[in-house]
């Protein structure tokens, strides 16, 4: 499970090396998730660009990901591509998310400057 | 079924237009599974939008087979014909787990999302996703086998 994430003034950016979210990994994305949203940033985007794919499993882990983070932080998705948008719209999760159509625009402007 | 080796086996051509996969029910096998399924229907050229629904689904069944069929049978097998008849994808999927809860494929009302994050649903999207990216749904079990046939239709089929 390949995750990484760098502090910026705005929020701390965690970015999945995955290319797939799926059965296979979900259990260990969650775990890596809470290790690297206990911090004190109270506010996470995660960097989702490199995801081809995700199925249910991965998007449970996603959500658990955001139910871990508690209430008092904000916990943003960013950069979905064409098929991970389609099962955050076939469950509706779409809705229930912060989706951002990339970094720079989460953080507005590109990342090397926000920190 | 039962003497599957541990390999994929693919042979869909553009001439019997059919593909059989028998691999182990393992989260791991079906990944294997999936990027084998797309290879094996690459020459039918389908969309990006069109792989990605094959992908969902399939991924959804497999997964479902994998942790409800063989729960309590991590050897388990899983057999997956795939067979385009015109626009449609027909898909086969066997395995010899257990029966589907109630003998058919759940009839899941919508969750809700309202209310808290910390209520937000973690899983049971799986059926409800399958059903809305398929057509003629279809399960039976018969002995000892569970047989779950469905369609995926094709907008815009480009045969190469």
């Amino acid at each position: 499970m390949e995750l990484a994430y760098i502090d910026t003034a705005m929020a701390r950016v965690i970015t999945v090396n995955e290319s797939r979210i799926d059965a296979a990994i979900a259990i260990s994305f969650k775990d890596r998730m809470r290790e690297l949203t206990d911090s004190d940033a109270n506010r996470i985007v995660v960097d989702m660009a490199q995801v081809d794919f995700i199925d249910s499993s991965g998007l449970g882990a996603i959500v658990a990901a955001m139910k871990q983070v508690g209430p008092t932080k904000t916990f943003e998705l960013a950069g979905l591509s064409g098929t991970v948008q389609k099962v955050f719209r076939l469950t509706r999760m779409d809705s229930v998310f912060v989706i951002h159509a990339d970094v720079a625009s989460a953080l507005g402007g590109p990342l090397a400057d926000a920190g | 079924m039962g003497q599957a080796d541990q390999h994929h086996k693919s042979a869909l051509t553009p001439r019997n237009d059919e593909m059989t996969l028998v691999f182990p029910a393992q989260p791991m096998a079906v990944r294997q599974a999936l990027k084998s399924s797309l290879t094996g229907l690459s020459h039918l050229k389908l969309s990006a939008d069109e792989r990605g629904i094959v992908e969902i689904v399939l991924a959804e069944v497999l997964n479902n087979v994998v942790e409800h069929g063989y729960a309590h049978h991590p050897g388990g097998i899983v057999e997956l014909r795939i067979k385009r008849c015109g626009d449609m994808l027909n898909f086969t999927v066997l395995d010899e787990g257990v029966p589907l809860p109630c003998g058919d494929v759940p009839k899941q009302p919508i969750q809700t999302l309202e209310g808290p994050v910390e209520d937000l649903p973690e899983g049971g999207f799986g059926w409800s996703i399958i059903t809305q990216l398929t057509r003629q749904m279809r399960y039976v079990r018969s002995d000892v086998r569970n047989r779950l046939d469905f369609s995926i239709a094709l907008a815009d089929t480009r045969i190469g």
